[in-house]
This record gives structure tokens, C-alpha cells and sequence, in this order.
């Protein structure tokens, strides 16, 4: 099985791109790859805890759990969190923060890399 | 030992939007990666600049001034600063008017050795070929 590295810089709230991107993930985790899953800029809302989940509004905190629970690596940058006011003590657990060579350590041996760009 | 290449493609005007400057950022950081990887184990990034990303290269930005904040112009000079390799899309540049006078070359204030290529789309295009893995911002 392959690994696959996703970035994605797109915010959770005003665009579709990182609720195509966990699905993504999801999909890449049942077929058994592992998936190392970045989020930087805007994208870094994916991180906060206890967004409230409304039916008009995209809401990933479910589903990330249950992939984190299936090995998804996720990691946000963290300057871009800081610059947001997303600190440690409102990021869900299990999301990793750390700089963004982190990002380009995980692309060095992926097998592929689907990289997402911002709004 | 292993090297992966990365080519960073800017697409994207600067202070409309995030991109350029997290597309520079992330390839300065290929000079930080090796904490995480094997003795002798290298990530490099190569960096384009075309169609409208062309105006992240523009001279005499005054982000500080304007916003307080580090312009665009000056992180390229610190990629300069750090030997990544920058290309300017020629044919992109006359397209908008501008001239090699127009934009970032080096960054002699800076220390640099290297300097922006300002060269066809072919020659990008070549490049892209090369890396193992494209980001466009």
C-alpha cells in the first residue's frame, strides 16, 4: 500500500475543499494507504474544537475523529493557527501543530501528493 | 540518500490572497526538513512565477508601510538568500507590460549569490518535468 500526503489550504467555513479532502483521505484509508493530511492558512480551521455543527455549514469534526481513530495523521501549521488566534488549548486532540517543514517531510517519501490550494 | 524535488508554481497576485507568500514560506522551509529526515536525505524547491503571479516580483513593494507587514518582495530576496532557484515566466512578464527592470533580480543587500531567472515558459515547463511532486498556489 501507498502513501498519500495531502495539503490543503482552503477554509473549513466559505469552501468545499476540505470536506472533498477528508473524504478523500477516507476513502484512501479504507483501501488500506496510509495518509499524512496537512492543513495551512485558512485551512487551519479544521483544528478548532467544538465547532458547532449546523446543517448549512460544513462540519468535519466527526468524521475526523473517526479517521484519526483509523490512523489518519493530521497537522496543522502552526504559525498560521497562532496568526489566528487557534492555540493549543482549543485544537482538537490528536491534531499535531507544527511547522511547515513538516509538510514538505511527509511529501519526501510519499507516493503521491495531492496539494489543495487556498480560496 | 534520497533528494525529492519539489516545484512551487505562483499562480496568484500578491495581498489578494494568502498563497504567495505561504508558497514561498513552505519552500523556504525545504531548508528546514532535514530534522526530520535521514542523514544525507534532501527535500529542495524549485520556485515559478507565472501569469499573474508574476506581481509578487514586482520592486519597491511597500507592504510595511501600507499594511505592517513583510512584503512579498522581500521573501523572495530571502529565497535568494538561501540559493532556491526562482524563475520569472518571461513571456508572462511582457505580457503585463513589466520588464526585467521591474522586478526582484537579486539581493546583493541581502548577501545572495543567486539571482531570479527570468526565462521562457519552456524552461518551466522543463522544470516541472524534473520535480518529483508540483504545488501550485
Amino acid at each position: 500500500m501507498g502513501k498519500l500526503t495531502i495539503g490543503c489550504f482552503s477554509s473549513l467555513v466559505g469552501s468545499m475543499n476540505l470536506d472533498f479532502a477528508v473524504k478523500l483521505a477516507g476513502a484512501a484509508i479504507d483501501k488500506g494507504h496510509k495518509v499524512d493530511f496537512w492543513v495551512s492558512g485558512n485551512a487551519t480551521m479544521l483544528s478548532i474544537k467544538g465547532q458547532r455543527a449546523f446543517k448549512d455549514y460544513s462540519a468535519l469534526e466527526k468524521p475526523l475523529k473517526e479517521l484519526m481513530g483509523k490512523g489518519l495523521n493530521v497537522t496543522a501549521c502552526e504559525a498560521c493557527a497562532e496568526a489566528r488566534g487557534y492555540n493549543k488549548d482549543n485544537t482538537l486532540e490528536g491534531f499535531k501543530r507544527h511547522s511547515m517543514d513538516w509538510y514538505l517531510a511527509s511529501i519526501f517519501d510519499a507516493d503521491r501528493v495531492l496539494h489543495i490550494g487556498g480560496e | 540518500m534520497a533528494t525529492t524535488k519539489l516545484g512551487f508554481i505562483i499562480q496568484r497576485p500578491p495581498y489578494k490572497s494568502e498563497d504567495p507568500k505561504l508558497a514561498i514560506t513552505h519552500a523556504i522551509s525545504s531548508q528546514s526538513v532535514e530534522i526530520y529526515l535521514n542523514d544525507g536525505d534532501l527535500v529542495t524547491a524549485d520556485i515559478a512565477f507565472i501569469g499573474d503571479g508574476i506581481l509578487n516580483c514586482l520592486k519597491n513593494q511597500k507592504a510595511m508601510d501600507q499594511y505592517g507587514l513583510t512584503s512579498t518582495e522581500s521573501h523572495i530576496k530571502n529565497c535568494l538568500l538561501l540559493d532556491l532557484n526562482v524563475l520569472v515566466c518571461k513571456e508572462d512578464l511582457e505580457n503585463l507590460g513589466l520588464t526585467e527592470n521591474d522586478i526582484v533580480i537579486d539581493a546583493e543587500e541581502f548577501g545572495a549569490d543567486v539571482t531570479v531567472k527570468v526565462v521562457p515558459f519552456n524552461d518551466i515547463n522543463k522544470m516541472m518535468e524534473e520535480v518529483n511532486h508540483l504545488l501550485f498556489f
